[in-house]
């Protein structure tokens, strides 16, 4: 603690020197007792807040996007207007839950009907990955089983799946939830088993040496450990997700954000369709920080 | 029994390399009795934590036995209280919870949670670390997590502490300062230890016998030096103490004339 006022001082130095010692010493008395008790800084620089500029940015940035917005539209003539879009959006918003029939509904019935599908698949993606990763995390054969499979589906576009689930299923909503649980699946398997194939060795041979149970082991130290990379792994199928439904409900029709947008498309209503757009994004965004605030919760370090 | 608690009887160890076997331990025999402090010291790669992974059954040797109270070591035990050089806490365990892990493993079924719980309270309190139960590892000092090792090895009862470069990576202060607390909590256990280092000044101060192990490949024990300055031990009265100089000096001779390391 010391070591600050000694150091204003030595900042300070030079700028006293600028002006009329007389006055300085005035002004600021304290200027003479240099070295005894802390004093408050003679000079304070007067600088914007540090909050500022990273408020700032973003605030600047959403606005040129929308004046790049408004001359395109401006320009190109079809595209509507940041304006006209606003009024709309209050207008759809102010009433997000009406019910007019299977296919005329609320947005806020739209986003919830999506955000369920993907709840249902992306649940079931976990239920099954997650155990399935620390399988293929713990015995390496089965993981050297598993690795042609895996690699051969994983880069396979959800979409490519969403006639075999119409076969299989006969039904749009079981089909869609499926291409969900489908591409959620593999995020959510491999960084899991790569989570418990970095388990430090450290932590086993605590668990060793003190030959603990495989029940405790598990509970004490596997699942902690691989935690993180499970939540990662979570956070990228719920990604991807969330692109995919929007996909799959424009193929499967019925209610959801993905049907709302081809709907509109068909009714050439596009200040819908942008507010759709600009839906599907915030609520996207939305998950991710939950995830990642969910993140921070368990990591360690 | 007493005579032979820990034995470590002509044990070899030969690792199966790319480039064929490789012999790190030969013919080792080392009798430690009960409530003896026993260093092993050599160079680095020497095998000293070799030998000690073996006692602690992490490693299974090529040839030769270990009895530990006249029981054969076949593996890993709860028997043998381990202290780890970079202290291996759980991360996301608080210190309590860290040395509850293991005292629940050994006590857990023939005692009351109460009872389990009141011996951690006292394994941490041993160490001085009773303000600290709640605290995560991130949250203390290198040296307060070694100490929480320290309480996690002795929590167990363990017939013999093993302790593998404890305080090894930790500043030199830190250093003397926990040697002269393992000191204090040794006399207190009465506990059997068996610790590798490579620092002679710890060697001479902390131990009952110094076991000195020739290079690698092919290590073997080089000499055996008895340390019997009485104790209680003080680092700053034994600085100047002719004795301790002398056995000192004797170490060292072993380490850098005899045992010189080619370009180390």
């Amino acid at each position: 603690m010391s070591a600050r006022p000694v150091i204003v001082h030595t900042l300070k130095a030079p700028r006293v020197e600028v002006g009329p010692a007389d006055a300085s010493t005035q002004l600021h008395p304290a200027m003479n007792q240099a070295s005894s008790a802390p004093e408050k800084p003679l000079y304070v620089r007067t600088r914007a807040p540090e909050w500022l500029p990273q408020v700032l940015a973003p605030v600047i940035g959403l606005a040129l996007f929308v004046a790049l917005w408004a001359i395109i539209a401006k320009v190109g003539g079809r595209l509507p207007d940041p304006v006209s879009t606003w009024h709309s959006a209050v207008d759809v918003f102010s009433n997000p839950f009406y019910r007019k029939g299977p296919n005329d509904q609320g947005i806020g019935w739209n986003v919830l009907t999506s955000l369920g599908r993907v709840g249902i698949g992306f649940g079931m993606a976990a239920l099954v990955g997650i155990p399935l990763g620390f399988m293929l995390g713990r015995f390496r054969f089965l993981s050297d089983m598993a690795a042609p499979v895996i690699s051969i589906l994983k880069p396979v576009s959800p979409l490519a799946w969403l006639p075999i689930g119409l076969m299989v299923f006969k039904a749009a909503n079981p089909a869609a939830i499926y291409v969900i649980f489908i591409c959620s699946l593999w995020p959510m398997i491999v960084n899991t088993a790569v989570g418990v194939r970095h388990i430090p060795q450290d932590y086993l041979n605590v668990a060793r040496v003190l030959n603990l149970s495989e029940w405790t082991i598990f509970r004490k130290i596997l699942f902690p450990a691989v935690l993180p990379y499970m939540i990662t792994g979570v956070r990228l199928s719920i990604g991807v997700a969330w692109l995919v439904i929007v996909a799959a409900e424009m193929l499967t029709g019925g209610v959801g954000i993905g049907f709302w947008v081809w709907d509109e498309w068909n009714n050439l209503n596009v200040q819908h369709i942008i507010i759709a757009i600009f839906t599907v994004g915030i609520v996207g965004l939305a998950l991710e920080q939950g995830m990642i605030l969910l993140a921070r919760r368990f990591s360690y370090e | 029994m007493s005579e032979r608690y820990l034995q470590i009887d002509k044990v070899r160890m030969v690792f199966e390399t790319r480039k064929g076997p490789f012999c790190a331990l030969e013919e080792i025999s080392l009798d430690i009795r009960a409530g003896e402090f026993v260093s092993l010291i050599g160079h680095s790669g020497c095998g000293k934590s070799t030998l000690l992974n073996i006692v602690t059954g992490l490693l299974q040797p090529s040839e030769g036995d270990i009895f530990l109270a006249n029981r054969e070591i076949t593996g890993p035990g709860p028997d043998r209280g381990v202290v780890f050089q970079n202290h291996s806490l759980l991360p996301w365990l608080t210190c309590f919870e860290n040395v509850q892990l293991a005292a629940e493993r050994v006590f857990g079924a023939t005692e009351k949670k109460n009872a389990v719980k009141e011996r951690v309270h006292r394994a941490l309190e041993l160490v001085q670390l009773g303000h600290a139960e709640h605290k995560y590892p991130h949250e203390l000092s290198g040296g307060m997590k070694q100490r929480v090792g320290i309480a996690r090895a002795l929590s167990i009862e363990p017939k013999v502490l093993l302790l593998d470069e404890p305080f090894g990576a930790l500043d030199a202060l830190t250093r003397a300062h926990l040697q002269d607390e393992l000191m204090r909590i040794v006399a207190a256990t009465g506990s059997t230890v068996l610790m590798v280092t490579h620092d002679v000044d710890e060697a001479v101060l902390l131990s009952d016998h110094v076991v000195m192990m020739t290079n690698g490949p092919a290590a073997t024990i080089g000499g055996i030096l008895a340390i019997d300055l009485p104790r209680p031990r003080d680092r700053i009265a034994l600085a100047g103490n002719r004795q301790y100089v002398a056995l000192r000096a004797e170490l060292l001779e072993f380490l850098y004339r005899k045992q010189m390391r080619e370009a180390a």
